[in-house]
């Protein structure tokens, strides 16, 4: 209450707007972009072209964006959660039954400037609808049937609608992102334990009827990749190549021979890791890791310092939603996971995750400035 | 938690989240530890693995076919190598667009229709990576061409190799065999990846075949770095091939060329046979083919010509051709009668013709030779002479001489194929047919008729081994001094009646005058023969038996001829056989050929000036006339054409098959086999 060091005010030669963002994060968070640009200017062969520059322009732009977001109160979040989120699944029916209409599948809007993929908008979205939820909720209906099934429905029309598309990779962060809010707001935990033996049971059956030929190959090249080294596999395969030849100190920036003499698929987007862990090595691989835990952690502390029970579940849940595309990205990468098709936020080429992540690390600074404000009044 | 009643308050809750939010980070944390900790173990402890696969992936490594091992005559003339070559070829898996590429290339390197509808059916028929060849030994001008527009001719691969020399062409083909791109079997069973490296070739026949192993050498390296697509970025290292072994062979190349050439446009083969060490001097069979082109792959047109010629351009008559020796053989059984101990001057009387049970049995001389004894038997080549003796002793008594002497058997030699031959007797028969050997069998073995059989090495040997006295092995690899062979059973005494009686064969008017050797100091020894390939029947000797002149080519008498040189001191032997020779043309007959083939070994000017006036009678040398043969040929296919054939002929399995087919054909059906200068006439 007598701190008045970070008030609206300003008192330094700094303005207050810009002294009060969350520096430590935002440093960390330009150099793993930063650390992307020279990835992508390696995967061209040593260009800014074609990719490097434009993820460069796009990375500043959203940069920009989260720090004008970050501004936004609190409250607007808090009351417009659910009406985005009701937008955000019109937009998913209208991509449906474009497709529909046009025959094949689809995954974006053409709003004339620029593409719109309402999956991706779903994903900090549902986490700010479920937190909304729980925050209107009671404390005493926690433990009812009520505080479950409206959740699970919220989830449920989504990642039903992205599964449709048929994306599987959105469609679980979707599931995992609401999931963990609803773990985050104390649903008993003998849900999650028998929801957990339940997945055992299930996926051998959604496996079988739910997913894909596509999908379903996929998953089975995950298993055994050296099974087809030259077809599915070989994303896998040489991926593993690219992070398994890099050793601990790498090759040397643009010495990477499996990005170079493109035997590395998909190099500057989904598997971008491996490219720069070819180059860089563990050393490079490690530090990326550890800038991304951090980053995350800091997500999950504003929720922690958060009083607000909405600020609480949509911080801790903004930060996790970061976590999963990390996490997701780098065990397909390395071979733990199969191959889903979520890209390495901040460093993957394209628009779209990175949009996602820097919205929702603008949401978590908007969130961070109103506990501090919070500490001043 | 636990308990079911527990209120909850908003502290309650706050609670909870504080412990959930701090499980859900630790769980983060741990999720990044296993992250780091996969990364680590694939980055070092599987490090040396995943660096090889990069490597690997990396490096296209490209085999260099080896230079193959020369093949060099006694003196060290090439009579194989190599030479620079610029050639194209495409990898069928890495093509695109066929009917695209196939039409610049046409272009490109302007390919005749012939060569389009080969390598269209060698692409159907190719899998994978092993390359169809489009074209070899392509001037540099084009072969650039070709190179600059490469990048849009995905598949093609153009190459500066070596290829397959024969600088004697047909004259040495039946003796170097040729040489191939293996065959898709050949990769199959050994998986070795030189065998589909472009450009690779490896013996499809003869020597070329035999010495495989030696000649063939170790293919170098060429280390690539490629894209994933294959598209070379840089060269970073090269290891040469180690050319093959250089092998010498026994062989005279300038002989070989020379007996080649002397046989004319005869269809027959020549052996010369050294006789010190038993070194095969020159090994010709004629016609031939050339293996230059051979080792290209032929063109369906050419291949048919060959297969179809009646002078078996294919087979190698050396070795495959079997060949009742006729007289040949009366040498020999006159050795085996002194071994019997038939006094030399005893003598037959010789009416003409002899009777014997109930055949007659006549000389080639109608009015017969008279009184004749062991050397003007062999001279003049009395049949009667030979039949009273052979019916005196039987032919189980000439049979191990004549094996002694080299018939009805292989030799060790680096050949794919030999064939044995025969010499019959009462043992072979019963066994063969199941029936007792007859009197009259003995009287046509005895004139090497009937049964008999042999080839021209052997008829070579046999003549090396009478000269020396010794039973020489017949060699072809020229590997250090030759052991001293054996000594035959016969004494120096019964050799030098032999001797004697071949000398008169030649010198002392006998049936061989035309082969009296012109270089001063230096005489041959002969024997002449004839084999008759028909029946002549009874009503055919009445009303006038027909000359040979007035038969078709098949239906001729072969011509053959064993000799050695000089008669005092031999050096030299040879075996000569002309098939369906007949003995029309002086200058294409067995003993002015055999003189000829002698005097260039003492006098090569000499040799050389009779073959330049004859050759041109012939219609020129062995190239220019199968140049003139190949256009008859074309032109006359091109005439009769009414629907092309379908497909190319696969060389090496098709060769083989011709080869059998051609021996089967022989016109030596036993049974059918008639008695040569007698017939036997049932009365």
């Amino acid at each position: 209450m007598k701190r008045i060091k970070n008030s609206g005010t300003g008192l330094g030669l700094v303005p207050s707007a810009l002294s009060q963002l969350p520096w430590r994060m935002l440093v960390l968070v330009l150099a793993i972009g930063g650390f992307g640009l020279v990835v992508l200017f390696s995967a061209a062969g040593g260009s800014i072209n074609p990719w490097a520059l434009r993820q460069g322009i796009r990375f500043l732009v959203f940069v920009a964006a989260a720090v004008v977001i970050s501004r936004i109160r609190l409250s607007v979040w808090q009351q417009g959660a659910l009406p985005a989120y009701a937008v955000i699944v019109v937009l998913l029916l209208l991509v449906e039954l474009l497709g529909a209409v046009r025959g094949g599948s689809q995954r974006w809007l053409d709003v004339g400037i620029i593409r719109l993929q309402p999956s991706e908008l779903m994903k900090p979205a549902i986490v700010l609808a479920l937190a909304r939820f729980y925050d209107l909720l009671p404390p005493s209906e926690i433990r009812r049937f009520g505080a479950i099934w409206p959740a699970l429905a919220l989830i449920g029309v989504p990642a039903a609608l992205v599964m449709l598309q048929p994306d599987l990779g959105t469609a679980l962060m979707i599931t995992a992102g609401g999931l963990t809010v609803m773990f985050l707001a104390g649903l008993p935990l003998r849900l999650f334990i028998g929801g957990a033996l339940a997945f055992v049971v299930i996926v051998p059956v959604a496996f079988n009827f739910l997913l894909h030929d596509y999908q379903r190959k996929r998953v089975l090249i995950f298993l055994d990749p050296e099974s087809d080294p030259l077809g599915a596999g070989y994303h896998i395969s040489q991926s593993k190549i690219a992070i398994g030849s890099g050793g601990i100190f790498g090759k040397g920036f643009l010495q990477g021979t499996q990005s170079h003499l493109d035997y590395l698929p998909e190099g500057h987007t989904d598997f971008v890791f491996a490219t720069m862990a070819e180059e860089w090595g563990l050393i490079g691989g490690v530090l990326l890791i550890l800038a991304f835990l951090l980053v995350i952690r800091w997500g999950v502390n504003v929720g922690v310092r958060s009083n607000s029970r909405f600020a609480r579940l949509a911080a801790a849940g903004l930060a996790t939603t970061i976590f999963f595309y990390v996490a997701i990205n780098l065990m397909m990468v390395m071979g733990l996971a199969p191959v889903v098709g979520i890209p390495l936020p901040l460093v993957s080429y394209g628009g779209s995750a990175q949009m996602t992540v820097l919205l929702s690390l603008g949401i978590l600074m908007s969130i961070d400035r109103g506990n501090r404000d919070q500490q001043c009044w | 938690m636990s308990r079911p009643s527990r209120v909850v308050t908003e502290a309650t809750q706050a609670f909870t989240f504080s412990r959930r939010a701090f499980a859900l980070g630790a769980m983060q944390g741990g999720m990044g530890l296993l992250l780091a900790g996969r990364m680590a173990w694939l980055a070092v402890a599987e490090n040396e693995h995943y660096e090889l696969m990069a490597e690997s992936n990396r490096v296209n490594m490209t085999l260099v076919p080896p230079r193959r091992g020369w093949i060099v005559d006694r003196h060290g003339a090439p009579i194989a190598n190599n030479r620079t070559d610029f050639r194209v070829d495409i990898i069928p898996d890495r093509l695109e667009d066929p009917t695209r590429v196939l039409g610049v290339l046409r272009d490109l390197l302007a390919l005749p229709a012939e060569d389009m509808e080969r390598i269209e059916t060698d692409l159907k028929r190719s899998r994978g990576l092993q390359p169809v060849q489009v074209a070899e030994n392509l001037p540099w001008e084009r072969y650039a061409a070709l190179s600059v527009r490469l990048p849009d001719l995905p598949g093609v691969v153009p190459a500066r190799g070596f290829s397959r020399n024969y600088p004697m062409g047909a004259a040495v083909a039946h003796l170097t065999g040729y040489v191939g791109a293996a065959s898709a079997e050949q990769y199959q069973e050994t998986k070795d990846r030189l065998l589909i490296t472009p450009g690779f070739k490896l013996g499809k026949d003869g020597l070329e075949k035999t010495l495989e192993v030696r000649l063939r050498g170790v293919p170098g390296e060429k280390r690539v770095e490629v894209t994933a697509r294959g598209e070379p970025v840089r060269e970073l290292a090269t290891r040469p091939d180690r050319p093959g072994e250089t092998v010498r062979l026994t062989i005279d190349a300038g002989l070989q060329e020379y007996a080649a050439r002397r046989l004319g446009t005869n269809s027959g083969a020549a052996v010369v046979i050294d006789c010190l060490f038993g070194d095969i001097l020159a090994m010709v069979s004629m016609p031939a083919y050339d293996p230059n082109s051979f080792s290209d792959g032929i063109g369906r047109l050419e291949w048919k010509m060959l297969s179809e010629n009646d002078h078996i351009p294919l087979m190698n008559k050396v070795l495959q051709g079997l060949y009742p020796p006729g007289s040949t053989v009366k040498p020999m059984n006159a050795l085996a009668l002194l071994q019997a101990g038939v006094h030399p001057q005893e003598t037959v009387h010789c009416s003409g013709a002899m009777r014997v049970g109930t055949g007659v049995f006549h000389c080639h001389k109608r009015g017969g030779h008279g009184a004749t004894n062991m050397r003007r038997a062999v001279a003049q080549s009395c049949d009667i002479y030979f039949y009273e003796m052979a019916r005196r002793f039987g032919y189980d008594m000439f049979a191990p001489v004549a094996r002694s002497l080299g018939l009805g058997q292989t030799f060790d030699l680096p050949f794919p194929s030999q064939r044995y031959g025969t010499v019959p007797d009462s043992k072979w028969k019963l066994k063969k047919y199941g029936k007792p050997w007859t009197v009259a069998d003995s009287l046509n073995a005895s004139i090497g008729q009937g049964d008999v059989l042999a080839n021209p090495l052997q008829l070579a040997v046999m003549a090396a081994r009478l000269a020396s006295g010794r039973a020489l092995q017949p060699r072809l690899l020229l590997n250090g001094p030759a052991p001293t062979a054996p000594l035959l059973s016969a004494t120096p005494e019964q050799m030098a009646i032999v001797r004697d009686s071949m000398f008169a064969v030649v010198n002392d008017g006998g049936t061989g005058g035309a082969a009296r050797m012109q270089v001063p100091g230096v005489t041959i020894a002969g024997k002449t023969g004839s084999a008759q390939v028909r029946r002549i029947t009874m009503a055919e000797r009445r009303t006038g038996v027909l000359k040979n002149g007035q038969l078709p080519f098949k239906l001729r008498d072969h011509a053959l001829f064993i000799c050695f040189s000089s008669a005092d001191n031999p050096r030299y032997a040879a075996g000569i056989v002309l098939e369906h020779n007949a003995h029309l043309i002086r200058n294409l007959d067995t003993p002015i050929i055999a003189r000829d083939i002698f005097t260039y070994l003492y006098d090569k000017e000499r040799a050389m000036k009779t073959l330049a006036e004859f050759e041109p009678t012939w219609g020129g040398d062995i190239a220019t006339r199968m140049r003139a043969e190949a256009a008859a040929f074309q032109a006359a296919n091109a005439a009769a054409q009414v629907a092309p054939a379908p497909a190319t002929v696969d060389t090496p399995e098709a060769v083989g098959n011709a080869v059998d087919a051609a021996i089967a054909n022989q016109a030596v059906p036993e049974g059918d086999v008639a008695q040569s200068n007698a017939s036997r006439s049932p009365e």
